[in-house]
């Protein structure tokens, strides 16, 4: 198909028909908000999704990676002499073998499938062994012997701010700050000066990994023909696709096929490209035979990207009614041994502060530290989780200063609908109002708050609120280029079969079945009778993967328009036969008829025929890019989305005042989705959410034993596994309210916007807000463990402030800040101190 | 070549029998995934800590992980591939997927044979009664709520009745 067919003219201007507009009515629509079944619901239930571990070829070998011993630490030797020797071993890879860096954001290229002259924490890679049995490899990791030259450890935010040497990498800007942002929008002085009330604050959030179910495996097949696939659990087939690429060159990127599998739960842990899928795929083309690894339980906490552990200091000023007027955040994050998306990470710790509440004058400095850890990355909720925390709590504070309802001063703050935020980001729908309304009225907020009852067996209660935004989806894809976001197509076949293509990934969310609703309702066909072909690069158009809670906005208005594309052709062809005119067809219940007069009609089956006659094979193409930022500063490019989502929360503790051990019996959740594609499926991304958020609130901790043991520091992660790791189980999941909020987007499919990582953010602020309305202490640091609100009850029966948390950021010079005008002060976008970039800089 | 490191055995999986020959130090749920290719039954730590890889031995839900495959010769082994009686799926699984209870579905088959378990023990479990027996199948995804509802809805079906997920169930509050 290409686009000036005259006879796609309309559709082929880009422009949803007025029928599948945002604002078009519920009683309309026959798929979207119903609550069917996902289209691989059966297989799930039924143990035939294939993940990748489920995967096996004829003459397949096992790999395993020897990982280092050491947190930071030169290589001298890698001796694989006795390796080799093992019975079955079929090869083994070192660092030489794989010379190429590779990274998932082009401006950190920093790791190496193995490490070839230096280890950055204990999990980092070091040789690659292929054997007949996984048994085999074993064996032979163990035989390699490595020498290793121990350099100095970094192990935390403080240390790596006060070590320039040694550097664990050797760019980034300056020691051991892989990055620094300094920007500042509109006037901070005036706005602390026209404040009536300031508060200084210091928080400390601990980092926290996605725990997927599903262990990372990859199965890798160089075949004769010189070509390369690769079955992956991988959120991002598309990004591999391109790391593959980098690394393996000369084989050309149009030999390499990678096939993400569904993803046994991903939430942003399967989002880079990794190491292991780089060496299986090497290891094929060295062996010519298929490589399986499977990471264990252990591997998954090296592998790890997940929160970054974020030291925040916050000076806020308001009004005495509590309007905010300057806001200036400082953050310092523990990215761990490398980039990831660290940079994203670094912005994001200050890019929507102002699209929940409208902050007059924002400041926001941010830094990212590289340590000897895991490498830190996106979680659900990337790099927002940790300012929205710290926010919630100050406002929290602030309310209690001024004697104010929390939740009014909250509705006060909003950020008003449809508007430029002080940083340039476009609000569109909001219906955060309707969302505190929903959480205030449903708990009792206004009756129940500041009771301080007692529970039978001598808890007090307590109620927090909390709210945040998040993106529906990047605004901009990881590497430049102008190309769409993403991409689909469909294929209409004789029998009525609508096969959609598309390189989007099913990590679990639903994305599949997102497709099948939208182009199910503009075809009128049943959903569970198509046929979805997703996430793989040699089949199916790029689509940037599931990250960002992109999938349902972009794939989604891509689907949109191949659905429309077809839809036409099929109108033409069943108005000829039927000899209805266009316009008064209707698509529905698998027909095709004349909306005056329903019996005169056609199968689907029999339109596509009449269309295929009539203009030859159908198939159609749709594509998404979202709409241009109004920020362009540098640093703007983090933060734009096509819309934002909202939510609001009231969580419910009960607290044991001499312990400090808590208990969360019910949370009140509301999430402005824009329109609910699927009830069902959306509730279970808001509960997910939920209890995401409460691991992180009470428990969850990548927390790392730090020991000497004749000298040596040993540093090593200190729970990698599910048993001392721990997350909620049914045991401690409380009980839910749950709130669709449905306020339309215009920019999303029939309105819809993100669901699923907004609802995380709010629990943890919430949780701590409720305990300090039960007990009367704060405790300004995550995860909220009952150690912590014991030390905070102590501190305040000793007559002392009663908090538990970090009381400085160590200092860091930050230079001179990016000053932008604000939209309100006549601003454009750009910062009026920036120097000029040249134009192939800029693009 | 007879080879002394191997067993071979013949299980008893879904009421069919399967022969086959395998390193003696093998779990169960290595043979089930490895050494018959019932990939159905997943793994999540190989240490006894999540319950994806349950199965049912004799009725009881059972960790494969820590079971030695030589321990269940001779026992009733039950998999997800054996809960569906037919083309139609087990109340269960029907009941999972009107639910949306399978979000990435990873942990669903060893929650699925926990529960069956538990209501066959148990026709008709509490709340209470369905977290304590679930509280080993660990669930990232869900939050286990709708795998709770869809366990209740299940049972009800398989008592006969005819129940209504409630709305709130699905379209919230």
């Amino acid at each position: 198909m290409v686009l000036d067919d005259p006879r796609l003219a309309d559709a082929a201007a880009g422009q949803a028909s007025a029928k599948w507009r945002h604002d078009v009515k519920k009683e309309d629509l026959r798929v979207i908000g119903t609550a069917i079944r996902k289209v691989d619901a059966r297989s799930k239930v039924s143990g035939l999704t294939r993940f990748a571990d489920d995967l096996s070829l004829p003459r397949m070998i096992y790999m395993k990676l020897l990982r280092s011993t050491q947190a930071h630490a030169r290589i001298k030797r890698v001796d694989v002499s006795k390796a080799k020797a093992v019975p079955g071993v079929k090869g083994i890879l070192t660092g030489e073998d794989l010379p190429t860096p590779f990274g998932i954001l082009p401006v950190s290229q920093d790791e190496h499938a193995l490490c070839p002259d230096k280890v950055r924490f204990v999990g980092d890679p070091v040789v690659a062994i292929a054997a007949l049995t996984e048994d085999a490899a074993w064996d032979a990791c163990r035989l390699v012997e490595v020498d290793y030259e121990p350099l100095h450890t970094i192990g935390s935010i403080k240390e790596a701010v006060e070590h320039e040497e040694p550097r664990i990498h050797d760019y980034g800007v300056r020691g051991n700050i892989h990055r620094l942002e300094n920007l500042e929008f509109g006037d901070l002085a005036a706005g602390f000066a026209a404040s009536d009330h300031i508060r200084e604050d210091t928080f400390f959030f601990e980092g926290n990994t996605h725990l997927p179910m599903e262990q990372h495996a990859s199965l890798a097949h160089f075949d004769k023909d010189g070509k390369l696939t690769i079955w992956s659990s991988t959120q991002t087939p598309h990004y591999l696709h391109k790391a593959l690429a980098r690394v393996l060159h000369p084989l050309p990127a149009h030999h390499i096929r990678v096939i993400a599998c569904p993803n046994g739960g991903g939430f942003g842990g399967k989002s880079d490209p990794f190491n292991h899928e780089i060496c299986a795929a090497k290891m094929s083309m060295l062996t010519g035979r298929p490589v399986k690894i499977s990471l264990t339980r252990e591997e998954v906490f090296f592998c790890h990207r997940g929160r970054h552990p974020v030291l925040m200091h916050a000076r806020i000023g308001v009004s005495k009614t509590g309007r905010i007027k300057a806001l200036d955040f400082h953050s310092l994050l523990d990215g761990g041994a490398y980039g990831s998306y660290g940079t994203a990470s670094t912005f994001y710790t200050g890019a929507l502060q102002t699209v929940t509440y409208a902050v007059e004058n924002y400041h926001f400095r941010g830094a990212r530290l590289f340590t000897n850890k895991a490498p830190c990355g996106p979680k659900r909720g990337h790099g927002t989780v940790q300012p929205r925390f710290a926010l919630e709590v100050q406002l929290d504070k602030i309310a209690c200063d001024l004697k104010l309802d929390p939740a009014q001063m909250r509705i006060d703050n909003l950020a008003p609908r449809d508007s430029l935020t002080a940083n340039f980001l476009q609000i569109g729908s909001m219906g955060l109002m309707q969302c505190i309304n929903k959480v205030v009225d449903g708990s009792g907020w206004k009756t129940r708050r500041g009771l301080q009852e007692r529970t039978a067996d001598g808890r007090i209660r307590g109620l927090g609120i909390a709210c945040s935004s998040y993106l529906s989806g990047a605004g901009l894809p990881i590497y430049w280029n102008g190309m769409p976001h993403s991409g689909v197509q469909l294929k209409l076949d004789r029998s009525g079969l609508v096969t959609v293509f598309c390189g989007s990934t099913d990590i679990g969310q639903g994305s599949d079945s997102v497709l099948t609703w939208i182009i199910a309702e503009v075809l009128g066909i049943d959903p569970l009778g198509m046929r979805v072909v997703t996430s793989d690069t040699d089949l199916t158009p790029v689509d940037l993967g599931s990250y960002s809670s992109r999938v349902t906005v972009m794939t989604g208005n891509a689907a949109m328009q191949a659905a429309e594309r077809a839809r036409e052709i099929l109108a033409k062809g069943a108005s000829e036969q039927l000899q209805v005119p266009v316009a008064r067809l209707t698509f529905a219940d698998a027909r095709v008829f004349d909306s005056e007069n329903p019996d005169k009609g056609m199968s689907f089956a029999d339109a596509v025929i009449a269309a295929e006659s009539r203009f030859g094979t159908i198939g159609t193409v749709g594509s998404y890019t979202p709409p241009k930022s109004a920020a362009k500063f540098r640093g703007g490019g983090v933060g734009p989305s096509p819309s934002y989502s909202y939510s609001a929360t009231v969580v419910e503790v009960e607290v044991d005042p001499e312990t400090g051990i808590y208990r969360v019996p019910k949370v009140w959740m509301a999430h402005d989705i824009g329109r609910a594609l699927n009830a069902a499926v959306a509730m279970g991304q808001i509960e997910g959410s939920v209890y995401m958020g409460l691991g992180e609130a009470m428990m969850e901790e990548m927390a790392y034993r730090d020991r000497s043991h004749k000298g040596h520091r040993i540093f090593v992660h200190k729970i990698p596994s599910l048993l001392e790791y721990k997350s909620p189980s049914t045991m401690e999941m409380p009980e839910v309210v749950t709130y669709v909020v449905e306020d339309p987007d215009k920019n999303g499919p029939f309105g819809a916007k993100e669901v699923g990582q907004g609802p995380l953010l709010p629990i943890m602020p919430a949780v701590a807000n409720a305990i300090f309305d039960a007990v009367g202490v704060r405790v300004d640091e995550v995860p909220i463990t009952p150690e912590k609100v014991f030390a905070a009850l102590v501190q305040k029966r000793a007559g002392k402030v009663g908090r538990y948390g970090p009381d400085e950021l160590p200092p860091v010079n930050f230079g001179d800040s990016l000053k932008i005008k604000t939209p309100w002060q006549g601003g454009d976008g750009t910062a009026w101190n920036e120097p000029k970039r040249d134009k192939k800089a800029a693009r | 070549m007879i080879d002394p490191g191997k067993v071979l055995a013949t299980f008893c999986i879904n009421g069919e029998e399967q022969a086959c020959a395998f390193v003696s130090h093998r779990t169960l749920l290595e043979v089930l995934r490895e050494d018959l290719q019932l990939t159905g039954t997943k793994h999540g730590c190989e240490l006894g800590e999540c319950g994806a890889c349950t199965v049912q031995i004799n009725g009881v839900p059972v960790l494969s992980c820590l079971m030695l495959a030589v321990d269940a010769i001779g026992q009733q082994i039950r998999t997800v591939e054996g809960l569906a009686d037919g083309p139609a799926l087990h109340p269960l699984q029907d009941a999972f997927a009107d639910l949306g209870a399978a979000q990435c579905g990873y942990c669903t088959p060893g929650l699925l044979m926990t529960a069956e378990a538990l209501i066959a023990r148990d026709p008709c479990p509490s709340r209470e009664a369905i977290k304590q027996g679930l509280a080993g199948n660990l669930c990232r995804c869900t939050g286990y709520l709708k795998i709770f509802e869809a366990v209740e809805l299940a049972a009800a079906r398989m008592r006969g009745e005819n129940p209504v997920p409630k709305r709130e169930t699905i379209y919230g509050s």
